[in-house]
């Protein structure tokens, strides 16, 4: 490699590493909410500094703050999620249980245990009673076998074609337990990379579910609450770090931004990466690639190598951890990247987010 | 998953290296251009790189469809797609492809309505869906897509269907290498051809260039193991002093193509008299339009285009990229004021690209070169070194070192008919 190759892979690696993104484009597109580079740029170069706190500084799944109820100090965990999927119903789903689950991950990210959500409901003139009815059960539902109460609701109607169908905002309170920190700056080289589970699963269920592809599959959203196996995680394994909850933008995103937070490296092995065959099917056939795709039931987690069988053991002893597998290493180097070893024998860089994740077209 | 995993074994694939790594010969320089946009992405995605001997050089070539299309061609997409009774539909990769006044997704933010799609059928049904509003297809590609445009169109007039109309940008594959290998800067010692685009047009096509620039071809397919094997019978002719086209892709790639495909495309479509490439300029016949008898489903005929040719940003390097001349990073803008999340050229958009699949995936891989490999035994009639890659062919005659050669032997030898300077058959505008 030459000095001037050296020179342009350092600009690109110094320019990933770069906390603050630029927000270049002059109106809101679509790639503002896919979860990648946009979506980053408009959250910390738009939002972050009107909103500066250091509850929010973190941009963690969910904010931690202590509190001191007058009985002894506590820390509560807060979060708050909308709600946009089309269609509103899709295989292993719908928009409800999605909410529901979606806010209860969010707590569990961050080792809370939740106590209760608020919906907040947005609805469009037109749509079927039958539907909302549905969905409310669906809700409900949700909710109660969670284990989680809705303490708090709000419903709104707007005009036909102003909102698609019902859009839903959830919002949730947890309890983080004393003593316990988790977070990219627990991170440490050598540490280990789980996933409790196969990849990719829920974005292609809409993808597929959507019927504009053609494509007929038996490929179901991976939608579920995680705060049960988060609980049994953390009680067996002293040696967790960091756990994440990878929705928008995949895998990929969620390990760049640990990677960048921790100034560390992520190094995963594509042959060890869980995902079923229909799920790499659609993937391949539409040229997607799945560490990008979103997924609603799943969680990344970082443990120091003496706990990794420990915490294998406890993620494969619930059934949302059954296909729990070990999937990459932290390293030192190169700080702020992830990287993957192909199954191939060679390795590439992985990247964040750019723009949606579009289909190659041959 | 069955059909691909075989096609990305690392210890085949660790086999095959160490047979190029044989072949390659210390002190010469290899450099060979992957033609296609998909073997790009396939080299980078799995960091195929990594299993070259240091003396062998992959150059990424003009096959990314999204690449070639000038900013001009975009900006007249941009002009059809705001007009208020239009329904404008695209791959994917053209969404953010970049124009005079932003993209299609920029359009699209402004109100324009934009429709992603995964065929031109898919917009077709959008137009029976949607009768009272004008739906145009932005049709791009090569070869590969171009039959699929066809049949769309045949169905909207058996069906009828008036409010559908194609915006044609088809470009052919032929031409384009018949500049590159013309262009003065030319250093490419062999081919890696563009096994799609080969699906239809067969192998004919590529006699020209071994016959009258000395290149040798091997069509290949898009699995790592492909792209490995076709850069090991690459290394093969060099080492034999041949140069042919070969078929590494025998399990699709028929040495005739797919005659039906083509006749779909004659049907419709015939050649322009000049089409202008990004990067490459104006190349003579080497794009499709619609035929005049489909005018009706013609957009450059219904609806008026600026049609305004815009030079390419002054900054931007992509023809010399799409060239071979200039590698990705060496491009002045590469990584500062072009970078995927805001693309200045169209070679950081489409994944195909090779300044995005580098940008992506290629940092890495280039930072870990292979040690200079060793020149271990390779005597003739050695196993298959790619541990049984399925052929649709078994009986396929097998050349010297037992990789299974294209199903019909002529295609190696050159041919001494008349000279293919069109892609077989398409019909000239007169």
């Amino acid at each position: 490699m030459d000095e001037r190759e050296r020179e342009a892979i350092e600009r690109i690696e110094a320019r990933r590493r770069r906390p603050r993104r630029r927000l270049l484009e002059e109106q809101v597109t679509l790639a503002h909410g896919a979860g990648g580079g946009s979506t980053h740029a408009l959250v910390e170069s738009l939002f972050l500094p009107q909103l500066a706190n250091e509850l929010l500084e973190p941009l963690a799944d969910s904010a931690v703050l202590d509190f001191d109820g007058g009985q002894g100090r506590g820390r509560l965990a807060f979060t708050t999620d909308s709600y946009v999927v089309r269609p509103l119903f899709f295989p292993g789903g719908d928009i409800a249980r999605l909410a529901v689950n979606g806010t209860i991950n969010d707590l569990a990210a961050v080792g809370a245990r939740p106590l209760c959500l608020s919906a907040a409901l947005i609805i469009e003139e037109g749509l079927p009673i039958a539907e909302l009815e549905r969905l409310a059960r669906s809700l409900g539902a949700a909710a109660r076998s969670a284990g989680i109460p809705i303490a708090a609701a709000d419903t709104k109607v707007v005009e036909r074609t102003k909102a698609d169908g019902l859009y839903l905002c959830t919002t949730g309170v947890g309890v983080v337990a004393p003593g316990r920190a988790l977070g990219p700056s627990q991170m440490r080289p050598g540490d280990r990379v789980l996933l409790s589970g196969t990849l990719a699963d829920h974005g292609m269920a809409i993808m597929v579910a959507r019927g504009e592809l053609e494509l007929e599959g038996e490929i179901a959203s991976d939608t579920a609450p995680l705060h049960e196996l988060v609980a049994q995680l953390l009680a067996a394994a002293d040696g967790v770090r960091c756990l994440r909850d990878p929705t928008r933008g995949g895998i990929a995103t969620t390990l760049n931004e640990l990677a960048s937070a921790a100034d560390l490296s992520i190094v995963l092995d594509e042959v060890a990466l869980p995902i079923r065959p229909a799920v790499m099917g659609a993937c391949e056939l539409l040229g997607i690639d799945p560490l990008y795709v979103a997924n609603e039931g799943k969680l990344v987690v970082v443990v120091a190598p003496e706990d990794l069988d420990t915490a294998l053991a406890a993620l494969r002893n619930h059934p949302l951890g059954r296909d729990a597998a070990l999937v990459g290493e932290v390293r030192s180097e190169p700080p702020g990247m992830v990287v993957l070893e192909t199954a191939f024998g060679g390795t590439r860089v992985v990247g964040m987010l750019a723009g949606d994740p579009l289909p190659r077209i041959c | 998953m069955k059909h691909v995993s075989e096609y990305r074994a690392g210890d085949a694939a660790a086999r095959l290296a160490d047979r190029i790594a044989g072949l390659a010969q210390p002190g010469r320089r290899y450099q060979l251009m992957e033609v296609c946009g998909g073997h790009t992405h396939a080299i980078y995605r799995h960091g195929i790189e990594d299993l070259l001997p240091p003396e062998v050089e992959l150059v990424h070539g003009p096959g990314c469809p999204v690449c070639v299309i000038p900013m001009g061609r975009q900006d007249d997409a941009i002009a059809i797609a705001e007009r208020p009774e239009v329904i404008f539909t695209t791959f994917g990769d053209m969404l953010r492809v970049p124009a005079s006044r932003g993209s299609l997704q920029d359009a699209k933010a402004r109100g324009a309505d934009v429709r992603m799609v995964y065929s031109p059928l898919d917009a077709l049904r959008i137009a029976r869906e949607c009768p009272d509003r004008e739906v145009v297809f932005f049709a791009i590609g090569f070869e590969t897509t171009a039959p699929s445009t066809a049949v769309t169109l045949l169905r909207a007039r058996a069906e009828g269907i008036r409010n559908f109309s194609v915006f044609c940008n088809h470009v052919t594959i032929v031409p384009a290498l018949r500049a590159i290998l013309e262009s003065p800067d030319l250093r490419i010692d062999g081919f890696i051809g563009p096994g799609h685009v080969s699906t239809v047009i067969g192998l004919r096509p590529y006699r020209f260039i071994a016959r009258d620039h000395g290149r040798p071809v091997v069509v290949s397919g898009f699995e790592p193991l492909d792209v490995l094997q076709s850069v090991y019978m690459l290394l093969g002719q060099l080492a034999d002093g041949r140069c042919e086209v070969e078929n590494q892709y025998t399990r699709v790639v028929r040495e005739a193509g797919n005659p039906q495909a083509m006749r779909a495309i004659r049907e419709t479509m015939e050649l322009r008299t000049t089409f202008e490439w990004r990067g490459l300029g104006f190349i003579a016949q080497s794009a499709l339009k619609l035929r005049p008898e489909l005018s009706a489903w013609d957009a450059e005929a219904r609806f008026p285009l600026p049609a305004v040719r815009v030079a390419d940003p002054k900054a931007c390097q992509c023809g010399e990229v799409l060239k071979g001349v200039i590698r990705p990073w060496e491009c002045k803008v590469f990584g500062t004021a072009c970078t995927p999340e805001r693309p200045i050229g169209t070679c950081m958009v489409s994944s195909e690209g090779a300044c995005a699949a580098y940008y992506n995936y290629g940092r890495l891989a280039r930072r870990r070169g292979r040690e200079p490999a060793g020149r271990p035994e390779t005597p003739s009639g050695t196993p298959p070194p790619t541990g049984g890659i399925p052929s649709p062919s078994p009986g396929a005659p097998a050349r010297t070192g037992g990789i299974a050669a294209s199903p019909s032997g002529s295609t190696t030898t050159p041919s001494s008919g008349s000279s293919a300077k069109l892609p077989a058959g398409i019909p000239v505008p007169r």
